[in-house]
């Protein structure tokens, strides 16, 4: 009898536990208030708001396991005076919901969304409308940041805030979501072994996607496209980069990509389209750079002189002003295999190499780096002539050389 | 008919059956042809034109106009013994000589241009440019010609100091320039580099035609200058104005030995 008795407490607590409270939040439902349901909302359990618009004080999120789940959309509107929704507990999901208007404050970095010290959170299928800071993570682990769209109000660098902040944020992954008008796309602070995946960021104040101190961190087509300044990945190691597209990142502290104090990561398959700089390298060294497209860029490869032992093969370079320069007499990067679309030599073995070296930096890439206006004589004959003279007596332009360059572009 | 009409008119015909002339045209064509369709695409097939402008345009049209101002000279002397003014006879020459090598330019590029440009994405914009800069570097050339073939008498004197003419402007002026960068570089030279390009006609050509191109976008902070500069609808404008008074003072020159000249 007492062991029955056990037996059905322990059924009904876990029949209670399993049937996950419902919450339901709306004109005319038990909760009118966002607020009101969580502060009610017992561990594992689902909230439901209905669609329309909702002026309240910030949420904060302290129970772990809730689930928020935003039907047709409800819209969250901070009357631009505050922040939305803090999330301070593990396992929390946010799904389908429009947060916007944070307003402008120089005081705190304002988030629409901010999640504090927590677990696996999943922040899904948002909105964010004129948000400072719309996704901001610190000190989260593992959380899921996925498929939301984020338009900032465009304001230039110095009052606006980032599309999705990591800080502190391990093991984070970020995917599938389009980022525009804010300073920073995707700005990654601290955060080891994050992962960002098929993200468009585009047309930003100042990095589509901005990096620093995030060591084995996963980069996978994504879409980098006018953003101001470009993408720059700063002091990590163990970076990789596959695939993403970096275009249009045009002026004259623009770079498509710069790469600075990154050591032994690989960057394969990514194009490099119409930008003033494709990539720049400063300080990066080891690095595995192959099956690379750049086109139609200013400087397609700008090579710094500490840049060390980072090898390059498999690269296409067509239709770029300059395809490789440098500051600098020697260069310790190794060249092989790419293909150039400047190479005149031959191939009389028929293995598809040319059989003479191809040098791609040319006499006036060094002197417009040393002296940039010389850049007025761009295209100017007297270049041909330089060009011809260097192919025959290569005794003016770096070492560097590309000993046996492709002779059809891969395709 | 007015005197000018009349030699113009007499000069067209002459070359209009100038083998040269329609090698000429028709090497152009040959060329634009091959890079439409082998070229790549877009600013590709501007670029490789323009280099191609850049050198040939002026090397024809010097070459050729002093050639062809030697071997006019009897019909000059007979134009001469008619009473006709001599600037007119002057005008009638030059633009009989200038207007059928611009149009050979102009339909060698011209031409595959219009069979292909529509379907093709290369920038109508700096192709407007080009056509137009190669024009008128033929007109400033082929007045340069004159200027040489009726300064001697001696033509092999006069084909060395036109050669020599062409190469000075179109391969030694910028040579000169990039030695100037590369000695005085320590001092700021944008200023100096914007005036020094107006003073050579080739280079305000490439100039005009490269910043009609967004490849000029593409080149950072000079690139940004030379946008500002030359850019924008001031920028065309005064290098047109350049490459017009460029044009003027050759013929200015020619006009004046012409009607100072005793044949």
């Amino acid at each position: 009898m007492r062991r029955a008795l056990v037996l059905l407490a322990l059924l009904s607590f876990a029949a209670g536990e399993s049937a996950a409270q419902d919450l339901r939040v709306g004109a005319g439902e038990r909760f009118t208030t966002i607020g009101a349901a969580v502060a009610a909302a017992r561990p594992g359990a689902t909230i439901r708001v209905a669609a329309g618009t909702y002026r309240e004080p910030t949420i904060d999120i302290r129970v772990p396991r809730l689930t928020l789940i935003g039907e047709g959309r409800p819209l969250l509107d901070a009357e631009g005076a505050r922040e939305l929704l803090t999330i301070r507990a593990d396992d929390v999901t946010v799904r389908g919901f429009a947060f916007a208007n944070t307003g402008v404050t120089h005081m705190q970095d304002r988030a629409a969304l901010r999640v504090v010290e927590v677990a696996r959170c999943v922040v899904d299928d948002n909105h964010f409308i004129a948000a400072l800071f719309a996704i901001y993570l610190q000190r989260a682990d593992g959380c899921l940041v996925r498929g939301n769209d984020i338009r900032g109000a465009g304001g230039g660098e110095s009052s606006n805030g980032n599309g999705v902040h990591l800080w502190h944020s391990p093991n984070t992954r970020v995917e599938r979501n389009r980022i525009t008008g804010q300073r920073d796309g995707i700005y990654f602070e601290f955060s080891k072994g994050a992962v960002a995946t098929d993200n468009v960021s585009e047309e930003n104040a100042r990095y589509g996607l901005h990096f620093m101190f995030s060591d084995s961190c996963r980069y996978e087509r994504n879409t980098f496209v006018r953003n101001r300044a470009g993408v720059a990945v700063m002091y990590s190691k163990g970076i990789e980069m596959r695939d993403n597209a970096f275009l249009e990142a045009q002026g004259s502290a623009a770079y498509a990509l710069l790469l600075k104090e990154i050591t032994d990561g690989v960057l394969i398959g990514n194009r490099f389209v119409g930008s003033s700089t494709g990539l720049y390298l400063e300080g990066a060294s080891r690095l595995q750079i192959a099956d690379n497209e750049f086109r139609a860029n200013g400087w397609a490869v700008r090579l710094m002189a500490d840049a060390l032992d980072n090898h390059f093969t498999g690269n296409q370079f067509v239709g770029n002003a300059f395809d490789v320069a440098t500051n600098s007499r020697t260069v310790r990067s190794t060249f092989d295999a790419n293909y150039w679309d400047g190479y005149r030599g031959y191939d009389l073995d028929r293995d598809g190499r040319g059989d003479v070296p191809f040098h791609p930096v040319r006499f006036f890439a060094l002197v417009v780096e040393k002296h940039p206006e010389a850049l007025l004589l761009l295209r100017s004959p007297v270049l041909l002539v330089l060009d011809a003279a260097e192919r025959v007596f290569p005794v003016l332009t770096p070492s560097l050389a590309d000993a046996s360059p492709r002779m059809r572009p891969q395709p | 008919m007015n005197a000018v009409a009349l030699v113009l008119r007499a000069g067209v015909r002459d070359l209009a059956r100038n083998r040269w002339l329609l090698a000429y045209g028709i090497g152009l064509a040959t060329v634009a042809e091959l890079l439409f369709v082998f070229g790549g695409a877009g600013n590709q097939v501007v670029l490789s034109l323009l280099n191609a402008t850049l050198l040939l345009v002026p090397l024809v049209a010097l070459v050729f106009g002093t050639m062809h101002v030697y071997a006019s000279r009897e019909f000059i002397e007979l134009l001469l013994a008619q009473p006709l003014p001599r600037p007119a006879v002057f005008t009638g020459l030059y633009l009989g000589l200038a207007l059928p090598l611009a149009a050979a330019f102009l339909l060698g590029v011209g031409v595959p241009l219009a069979l292909h440009g529509a379907a093709s994405d290369v920038p109508v914009g700096a192709l407007v440019a080009l056509a137009f800069s190669g024009a008128l570097l033929t007109a400033t050339f082929a007045a340069l010609a004159m200027a040489v073939a009726l300064g001697t008498d001696d033509r092999l004197k006069g084909m060395s100091l036109s050669l020599g003419a062409w190469f000075l402007l179109t391969i030694g002026y910028d040579g000169g320039v990039l030695a100037i960068v590369s000695l005085f570089g320590d001092w700021p030279l944008d200023k100096a580099m914007l005036t020094l390009m107006l003073g050579n006609p080739v280079d305000v050509a490439r100039v005009l035609v490269l910043t009609s191109l967004d490849a000029a976008a593409l080149l950072g902070y000079t690139g940004a200058l030379f946008r500002r500069a030359l850019g924008g609808i001031s920028g065309p404008a005064l290098a047109v104005v350049a490459l017009s008074l460029w044009c003027a003072l050759p013929v200015f020159l020619a006009r004046r030995r012409f009607l100072r000249r005793d044949f």
